[in-house]
């Protein structure tokens, strides 16, 4: 239990009634509660909890549990109308971060009923609402969630799931290839689908609108949606595969969406997509959407790193995962280690069990702080996208496995010899490195050599790899799970 | 052209000490090695002729290979032939991994078919060359 077990025992009686009028300790009102063991049925959350100086991290942990339940600032007879002592929120435990002086990580259990079933935004409105901006607190973090069967059981889920996913583009045994159309704004429709055909036709399963490509003066969705589904159609002709392009239907309102997904299903896409600053119960509305209607959902979770890249305020994007995973889209950006963007390889593979796995125990080194049943919920695809190339394809595939979309952006449009030779190149690259480890190979130690021995028949492959063998971006972390204090290097 | 179905198609054709690997790779998985071949390589063809059951309880791919041989024979360059790993474990029950093994000499493709629609509109369709012949006799030997 809690190293404050011992020193800070539960309070002694209060000096004064609990519910005399006035102001009264967060610990004293029933908000901390040492010797609580959460119920199956509870969900839990971890923050990491910064107090202002001065302030009892005991009380602090306490102020955030009873925050983001049932207390105000001051005692109110008008809980004794209700089963206060269920409702409140407990804190149960509460732990010094390691190495982090003045840092505490809080453990609080939520009775069930304190939430709507199947609402994401009520759930935030709750864990990450008012308590945020409490003053008591330098900052605040919501690390991880746990959230029991029962509520689990009161979301759709992902509205294609991976499996299925897999099933309807026939595309099984390796990780799918897809490539952000680039530049990211100012393409015309019709110079924008010739990417898409060259992307597609050179071997990529997938292209993708980035996320702020809506509907711009240069290119309004409409036109937009028709040159892509040209490309798509053609580059499936041309290759006798199953081809899409992630047609991005955000837009200002709720039926602008509802137009562009419909606009999109007619004209026979197999995928849309969404971003993350829609809003959670935008997210929820097109999963309902794209599971009547046969749609995979992609979601770029743009806007996330405002969030979730500081350690100590904010919510982890662990978090972001489970709550998307609940919310029901099929894709989401999890991060690539070794590319460009933030992500830690231990926080990272956390992220992908999070996305991939049908229960997740305890594992405090990548960044798990509880058991997480998922009930048969669909898994959802990770996609690593950002600064990748097919020099590192051993790399990826040890680290993010199969069930993962590669995403390619620069270094398939950026390839010497065009954009299907860039394609090419990174297909080649992931079937030569699939096939070796089916083989029994080493390829994180011969990766090198199988690329170059790929590379023999295929010089697109060769031109690739010269252009870009020696990029890499290695740099710390800025969000590393605690329990395990140092920073892993990205390979 | 060349059908880009499947795991492996970007690869030179694999050799059948290739081919093994992979069905042992498959099968130490705990998975059923499946055959199937088809003279209708459409995407949307979901189902392919079953070169007789799943193999669920085949332990060396040496007899998977003996089926493949067998599947040649009777069906020969005239076919597209592929080769599927099948995972019953929960959760995923489905294939695992797909590739083709044998394809015809010659690959006509696909030919994309138009209809104007309304807006701008089209609705396409993609057709097999070799499609407008009937079955068995679409692809020369």
């Amino acid at each position: 239990m809690s190293l404050f077990d011992k020193r800070l025992t539960p309070t002694e009686a209060p000096k004064r009634g609990r519910y005399s009028a006035g102001v009264m300790e967060y610990r004293d009102m029933g908000y901390w509660q040492p010797d609580y063991e959460p119920k199956d049925t509870d969900i839990i959350a971890v923050f990491r909890v910064t107090p202002q100086d001065g302030v009892d991290p005991v009380e602090a942990s306490a102020a955030v549990a009873g925050e983001s339940s049932t207390a105000t600032w001051t005692v109110v007879w008008t809980d004794r109308l209700t089963a206060c002592d269920k409702y409140r929120a407990k804190c149960y435990r509460v732990d010094p971060v390691p190495n982090a002086p003045g840092v505490y990580f809080a453990f609080i259990a939520y009775e069930l009923d304190l939430f709507e079933p199947g609402s994401i935004a009520n759930l935030a409105a709750s864990i990450i609402g008012n308590v945020f901006g409490f003053k008591p607190l330098k900052a605040l973090r919501l690390e991880d969630m746990r959230f029991p069967v029962a509520y689990v059981k009161t979301f759709q889920g992902p509205a294609t799931g991976i499996v299925v996913e897999r099933e309807r583009l026939d595309k099984f045994g390796r990780p799918l290839l897809g490539a952000t159309v680039k530049p990211k704004l100012g393409l015309s429709g019709r110079n924008y689908g010739r990417v898409v055909y060259e992307a597609l036709k050179g071997g990529l399963d997938f292209t993708k609108d980035d996320e702020n490509i809506n509907s711009q003066p240069f290119m309004h969705w409409r036109d937009r949606f028709l040159y892509c589904m040209e490309a798509v159609n053609k580059a499936q002709a041309a290759t006798g595969e199953v081809k899409g392009s992630y047609l991005n239907i955000t837009a200002a309102t709720m039926e602008d969406m509802y137009e562009r997904a419909e606009f999109a299903k007619e004209l026979g896409s197999v995928i849309v997509m969404i971003d993350l600053v829609i809003g959670y119960t935008a997210i929820q509305s097109m999963a309902k959407w794209a599971r009547r209607n046969d749609m995979i959902l992609h979601l770029h979770r743009a806007g996330h790193s405002t969030y979730t890249r500081q350690k100590n305020h904010g919510v982890s994007f662990r978090v972001i995962a489970k709550w998307m995973r609940l919310a029901g889209v099929d894709h989401i950006h999890a991060g690539t280690v070794v590319g460009k963007l933030e992500g830690d390889p231990n926080a990272t593979r956390g992220y992908y069990d999070i996305c991939r796995e049908d229960y997740n125990p305890q594992n405090l080194e990548h960044g798990l702080f509880f058991d997480q049943h998922w009930a048969s919920l669909n898994k959802l695809m990770p996609v690593a996208s950002g600064g990748i190339h097919a020099g590192q394809m051993h790399q990826l595939i040890d680290l993010l496995g199969e069930d993962v979309v590669l995403q390619f952006g620069g270094g398939t449009i950026g390839h010497p010899m065009g954009i299907a030779a860039g394609a090419t190149a990174n297909r080649v690259a992931l079937e030569a490195m699939i096939f070796a480890r089916n083989a029994g190979r080493d390829i994180l130690q011969e990766g090198p050599q199988i690329l170059e021995d790929a590379a023999k028949a295929c010089t697109p492959l060769k031109q690739a790899l010269d252009t870009w063998k020696d990029v890499s971006f290695n740099y710390a972390s800025t969000d590393t799970p605690d329990f395990v204090p140092t920073v892993t290097p990205a390979e | 052209m060349r059908i880009t179905q499947g795991c492996f198609s970007f690869l030179p054709d694999l050799t059948d000490d290739q081919i093994r690997s992979q069905a042992q790779y498959i099968i130490d998985k705990g998975w059923a090695v499946n055959l199937e071949y088809t003279d209708d390589p459409h995407p949307r063809n979901t189902y392919w002729e079953m070169w007789d059951l799943p193999m669920f309880d085949v332990k060396d791919a040496a007899a998977v290979m003996i089926e493949l041989d067998a599947c040649r024979k009777a069906h020969g360059d005239r076919f597209y032939i592929r080769l599927s790993g099948f995972d019953a474990s929960h959760g995923w029950e489905s294939v695992r991994i797909s590739f083709i093994v044998g394809r015809p000499k010659t690959e006509p493709g696909f030919r994309l078919l138009r209809q104007e629609g309304p807006g701008r509109r089209q609705i396409y369709a993609t057709q097999a060359y070799a499609a407008d012949r009937p079955e068995g006799d679409r692809y020369k030997s």
